[in-house]
C-alpha cells in the first residue's frame, strides 16, 4: 500500500515546468535576453507587455529568466553528470580492486569532503576564469565524494554476493562486470543523489555568478542577473525577486522530486520516517 | 478471594466508525495473588496485545473496544493517565522480549534501574543508584557494585534480561507481566533467567503472567495455562490437564508440535509433527495481514529443525 | 577520553597535509597559474620584465618541486606567505579576518539550533499536525532557497523598507549588524537541523526501549526528557558539526552580500584580484577550521554515546 508521494509529483511537475520553459523560451517570448535592451523601458514594473518588468538596461525579466533557465539546467545537469561519471568510476573499481587503489580513493574522498564544495569551486573559478566551460568543469570536479561513498558501499556488498561471482566463474572481464553486474544494482541510490546534486549544482551556479566568478553578464545568469539588481533593489525590487524565485523553483523541484526518488525505491525508509 | 487480575470479556482492536476490528476478541480469565498463569498461542495470536492493554500501552491505532480489566477490584480502564503511571511499574511490572533493545544505549544500567526507585519511592539519585546493586545482586549478576556502572552494549543478552528483571522488580510489584522473556536468548540462559523470574516471585509472592509460544517454558512454570488462537481464548486449564487432556483441536495441535513435552529442542526425534495450517481461519488471514508476516505452521525454528530431523 | 582526543587531533595531520598539497597543485602546477592569469586579466599590462620581476619577488621563477617544498616549511612554521596585494604576511591578513568570520557563524549556528531543533522536536511530538507539515514545508524551501537571495529580500525589508536594522558592514563590531548575516547563513543548517531533529525523534519514539520507560510508568514528558532528549542529541550532534565546517563555504557568498569583513569576502577580493597566496592561505585555513570542528564534534559524540570509545 504506497500512498500518493506528494513529493515525488510536486517536484517532477515544477522540474517539467522549468525545463519546458529552458526549451520553449524562444517559443513563449520573442524578445532576446541580450540584446533587446532598451534604455526608455529601464526598470519598468511588472505589467501587461513585460511580465516580471525591466532591468536596469530595460530588458525583459520574464525573457531573461526563461533563458537563464537553460544556463542552469545545463549546468546543473552536465556537471551532475561529470560527478556521476567520476564518483561511480572511483567508487566501484575502489570498492572492485581493494588494495592500494581503494586506499588512495578513499584517502582522495575523505579529502574533497575536507572542503567545503563551494570553496574548491570558487578556487577553480580563480583559476579558470568566468565562463560556462569553467564552470562545468569547476562543479563537475567538486561534488561527486557522495556518489563515490555510495558507489563504493553498494560494491562492497554486492561483490560478495553469488552472481557476481558467477561471473567471474564465466570469465567476464573486470570492466564487464563493473559495468553490466555492479552498476545496474546501485541505479536507485545514485538517481537520488544525482537529483539532489542538479538542486545543489544550480545553486552552486547562481552563487558564483553572484559572486562575479561564474556566467558573467550580459548572459541572462540567474545569479549574474541578481548581482546586478542589487543595486536598484529599492526602486526596482521585481528585478531581484523574480529570478531569484525562479532559482528557489528550480533547486526545489529537484529537491523534491529527489526525496520522491528516494521515498518511492525505499518505502521502508518512507514508513519510518513518518 | 477476589482474584489478583480478572479480565472480562477484553476486546482489542481498532475502533471505526462501521464496527471494530477486534484482533482480541472476548477474553477473559483472572490470576490468583502469587499465582503464575501462562499464556500461550503462535505469534499474532493476541497475547501480546492483551499483556499491553492490561497496562495499558497499546499503541496507536490499537485500543480496548470493550471489557472491563479489574486489577484488585478496580477496573484499571477507568483509571486516568496519571493513576495509571503510579500503577504502572510499580503495581504492574513488565519485561519485554528483546533484551538488546529494550535498554537505553546511553545510560548505564544502574542509573536505568534507579529510575524506578526516583519515580515510583521519591528517592534522590545517589540513594537510588545504591539500591540499584543491591537489585543488581538480587538478580544474580556478579559484581554488582561494578556492573551499575556498565552500558547495556557491554552486556551480554542474559546479562541484559537480568536487568530487565531487576527494572521490573525493584518495586516489588504485585504482577510480573513477562512477555516472551527468554525467546531472544541463548537456549542455555533461557532456563537460568527462567528460573530467576520463578524464584524471586515465588519469593516476592509476586504474580506472573507469562507469554509464550512454547508451552514447554510454561509447563515449567505455571500452575494454570490459558490458550491463545486467533484473537481468542479457547482454552483455560491446570497446567497438568492440559497436557493430559487437551481439549481444543489446536491445543492438540500446539502439544503435538511439542517434540517432546517438558523438553523444548527435540533431541533428533523422529515423530512427525502436527502442523496447524489446516486451521486457518479467516479471521487469521486477517491477523495476518495486520502483522505483514507470512502463516507458517509453527514460526519457531527448533520445532522445524525438530521436524527435518 | 584524553587518549580518544589525541588520536583524532593527530589523525587531521595527514588530510590537512593532502589538502595543501592539493591546493598548492591547483594553483601551481595547472596551466594558466598566477603568471598567465595576470596576463589574461586585462587590469594589469604586464610587460615581460616586470613579469619576471614580479616571479623573482614572490619566488615564483623557482622549480615547482622547490617552491613546494618551501610552501610547506613555511605551512609548518605558520608562514603561509606574502600577499600581492597588501604585501603583509598572509597570516596576519587572515589573522585580522578571522575573527568576524569567527563571529557571524557561530551566531548563525547558534540561531540555527535554538530555532531549528526545538521546532524538530515539536513537529515529531505531532507528526501530521498543521505545524508539523508547515515545518517540514519550510525546511524543504530552506533548502532549496539560494541564501543571498533570501539575505537580499530580508535586507531590502528589514533595512531599506522597515529600517530596522542595519543593511550591510561590520557596523565596528555592533551586534545589530551581525544580525541580519547571521540569520541568513543560518538558514540552510536551521532546515537541516529541523528535518534531522525530527526523523530522529520519530526513529527514537519507535524505540522499544522507550516501550520500557512508558512500562516503568513515566510521564511522557520525563520520556523525552529522560529517554529521547541524548539519543536525538546523538543524531544530532552530528550534522551541527557538519553543518558548521561546510557554513563556511556560503559564508563566503553572505559575507561578500553584506560586505561583511571576515575570511570570505577576503577570499572572494582575493581571487578577484588574483591575489594567489592570499587564496591559497585562505582556502586552507577554512578547510583546517572545517577539520577542527569535525574533530571536536567526533570528541563530543565519544562524550554523549559511550559505544564509540569503544571501536
Amino acid at each position: 500500500m504506497r500512498g500518493f508521494n506528494f513529493n515525488l509529483w510536486v517536484g517532477g511537475i515544477l522540474t517539467l515546468v522549468v525545463i519546458c520553459g529552458a526549451v520553449f523560451a524562444p517559443l513563449l517570448t520573442s524578445l532576446d535576453p541580450v540584446f533587446d535592451a532598451n534604455l526608455m523601458n529601464a526598470e519598468l514594473p511588472p505589467g501587461r507587455e513585460f511580465w516580471f518588468g525591466t532591468d536596469a538596461q530595460g530588458r525583459d525579466i520574464f525573457t531573461r529568466v526563461l533563458y537563464g533557465a537553460q544556463i542552469s539546467l545545463t549546468v546543473g545537469v552536465v556537471s551532475q553528470v561529470i560527478n556521476s561519471v567520476i564518483g561511480l568510476t572511483l567508487g566501484i573499481s575502489a570498492a572492485y580492486w581493494g588494495g592500494w587503489w581503494d586506499d588512495l580513493v578513499n584517502g582522495l574522498t575523505n579529502v574533497m569532503l575536507a572542503i567545503p564544495s563551494l570553496i574548491f569551486a570558487l578556487a577553480i573559478m580563480a583559476i579558470l576564469g568566468p565562463g560556462l566551460p569553467s564552470l562545468l568543469i569547476a562543479l563537475g570536479l567538486t561534488n561527486w565524494s557522495w556518489t563515490c561513498r555510495i558507489a563504493r558501499s553498494s560494491t562492497l556488498s554486492l561483490k560478495g554476493q553469488g552472481y557476481v561471482q558467477a561471473a567471474q566463474t564465466l570469465g567476464y572481464g573486470d570492466i564487464r562486470i563493473m559495468a553490466t553486474q555492479l552498476l545496474p544494482n546501485m541505479v536507485g541510490p545514485i538517481l537520488v543523489i544525482s537529483t539532489l546534486g542538479i538542486g545543489a549544482a544550480v545553486l552552486a551556479e547562481a552563487a558564483l555568478s553572484f559572486l562575479g566568478l561564474g556566467i558573467r553578464p550580459p548572459f541572462p545568469s540567474w545569479g549574474s542577473m541578481l548581482t546586478n539588481a542589487r543595486e536598484l533593489i529599492v526602486i526596482a525590487p521585481w528585478a531581484t525577486i523574480f529570478p531569484g524565485l525562479a532559482i528557489f523553483i528550480t533547486v526545489l523541484g529537484f529537491n523534491l522530486l529527489g526525496d520522491g526518488l528516494r521515498d518511492y525505491l525505499d518505502p521502508h525508509m518512507r514508513t519510518r520516517e513518518q | 478471594m477476589t482474584p489478583l487480575l480478572e479480565l472480562k470479556g477484553l476486546h482489542v482492536g481498532i475502533p471505526a466508525r462501521r464496527g471494530n476490528v477486534d484482533i482480541v476478541t472476548d477474553v477473559g480469565f483472572s490470576i490468583l495473588e502469587g499465582e503464575a498463569f501462562g499464556l500461550v498461542g503462535e505469534s499474532g495470536s493476541g497475547k501480546s496485545l492483551t499483556a499491553l492493554s492490561l497496562i495499558r500501552l497499546l499503541k496507536k491505532p490499537l485500543k480496548v473496544t470493550a471489557g472491563q480489566i479489574l486489577f484488585k477490584g478496580e477496573d484499571l480502564r477507568a483509571l486516568s493517565d496519571r493513576e495509571m503511571r503510579k500503577l504502572r511499574g510499580a503495581r504492574i511490572a513488565m519485561i519485554f522480549q528483546e533484551p538488546m533493545t529494550a535498554l537505553n544505549p546511553l545510560k548505564t544500567v544502574g542509573r536505568q534501574i534507579a529510575e524506578m526507585f526516583v519515580l515510583h519511592q521519591g528517592k534522590s539519585w545517589a540513594e537510588a543508584e545504591r539500591l540499584a546493586i543491591g537489585a543488581l545482586a538480587d538478580v544474580q549478576v556478579p559484581a554488582p557494585e561494578e556492573r551499575v556502572r556498565a552500558y547495556p552494549f557491554q552486556m551480554s543478552g542474559g546479562m541484559r534480561q537480568r536487568v530487565m528483571i531487576a527494572i521490573a522488580l525493584a518495586c516489588d510489584p504485585d504482577l510480573l507481566i513477562a512477555d516472551e522473556p527468554t525467546t531472544a536468548l541463548d537456549v542455555t540462559v533461557q532456563d537460568e533467567v527462567l528460573k530467576l523470574i520463578a524464584q524471586l516471585c515465588s519469593a516476592r509472592g509476586t504474580a506472573v503472567l507469562l507469554i509464550s509460544h512454547d508451552l514447554g517454558v510454561i509447563a515449567n512454570m505455571c500452575q494454570r495455562v490459558g490458550v491463545m488462537y486467533s484473537g481468542r481464548l479457547v482454552e483455560e486449564r491446570d497446567t497438568y490437564d492440559i497436557f493430559a487432556d487437551p481439549q481444543h483441536p489446536y491445543t492438540k495441535g500446539l502439544l503435538g508440535a511439542l517434540p517432546r513435552l517438558g523438553s523444548r529442542h527435540g533431541e533428533g526425534g523422529r515423530q512427525r509433527l502436527v502442523d496447524i495450517d489446516s486451521l486457518i481461519t479467516d479471521k487469521a488471514s486477517l491477523l495476518q495481514e495486520f502483522y505483514h508476516e507470512p502463516r507458517h505452521k509453527i514460526r519457531d525454528p527448533r520445532v522445524r529443525a525438530g521436524g527435518a530431523a | 577520553m584524553l587518549r580518544f582526543t589525541i588520536r583524532r587531533l593527530l589523525q587531521m595531520i595527514p588530510t590537512i597535509f593532502a589538502v595543501a598539497l592539493l591546493i598548492f597543485v591547483i594553483f601551481s602546477v595547472i596551466p594558466g597559474s598566477f603568471a598567465s592569469s595576470l596576463m589574461s586579466d586585462g587590469r594589469t599590462n604586464a610587460d615581460p620584465e616586470t613579469l619576471a620581476r614580479i616571479n623573482a619577488e614572490f619566488g615564483l621563477d623557482k622549480p615547482v618541486h622547490v617552491r613546494f617544498g618551501e610552501y610547506i616549511v613555511g605551512l609548518v612554521q605558520f608562514d603561509l606567505g606574502t600577499s600581492f596585494r597588501f604585501r603583509e604576511p598572509v597570516t596576519e591578513v587572515i589573522g585580522d579576518r578571522v575573527w568576524a568570520s569567527l563571529k557571524l557563524s557561530v551566531a548563525a549556528m547558534v540561531f540555527a539550533i535554538v530555532v531549528g531543533v526545538p521546532l524538530g522536536f515539536i513537529a515529531a511530538l505531532r507528526p501530521g499536525s498543521i505545524l508539523d507539515t508547515a515545518t517540514m514545508v519550510g525546511a524543504v524551501s530552506g533548502l532549496s532557497m539560494p541564501q543571498f537571495w533570501l539575505g537580499l529580500l530580508l535586507m531590502y525589508f528589514f533595512a531599506l523598507q522597515l529600517g530596522w536594522l542595519p543593511s550591510f558592514g561590520y557596523g565596528g563590531g555592533d551586534p545589530l549588524y551581525l544580525i541580519l548575516p547571521a540569520i541568513t547563513l543560518g538558514v540552510t543548517p536551521l532546515a537541516l537541523l529541523a528535518r534531522t531533529t525530527r526523523a530522529g525523534v520519530l526513529e527514537i519514539m519507535n524505540e522499544d526501549f522507550i516501550r520500557t520507560a512508558h512500562s516503568k510508568g513515566m510521564s511522557n514528558a520525563r520520556v523525552v526528557r529522560w529517554h529521547l532528549m541524548r539519543n536525538v542529541m546523538v543524531l544530532v550532534v552530528t550534522t551541527i558539526g557538519l553543518q558548521f565546517g561546510s557554513m563556511m563555504g556560503q559564508a563566503v557568498v553572505i559575507e561578500k552580500l553584506f560586505a561583511w569583513p571576515g575570511i570570505g569576502l577576503l577570499l572572494v577580493d582575493s581571487v578577484a584580484i588574483r591575489d594567489i597566496p592570499v587564496v591559497q592561505g585562505t582556502i586552507l585555513v577554512i578547510v583546517v577550521w572545517f577539520l577542527v570542528i569535525n574533530t571536536f564534534v567526533d570528541i563530543i559524540y565519544a562524550a554523549i554515546d559511550p559505544r564509540i570509545k569503544q571501536t
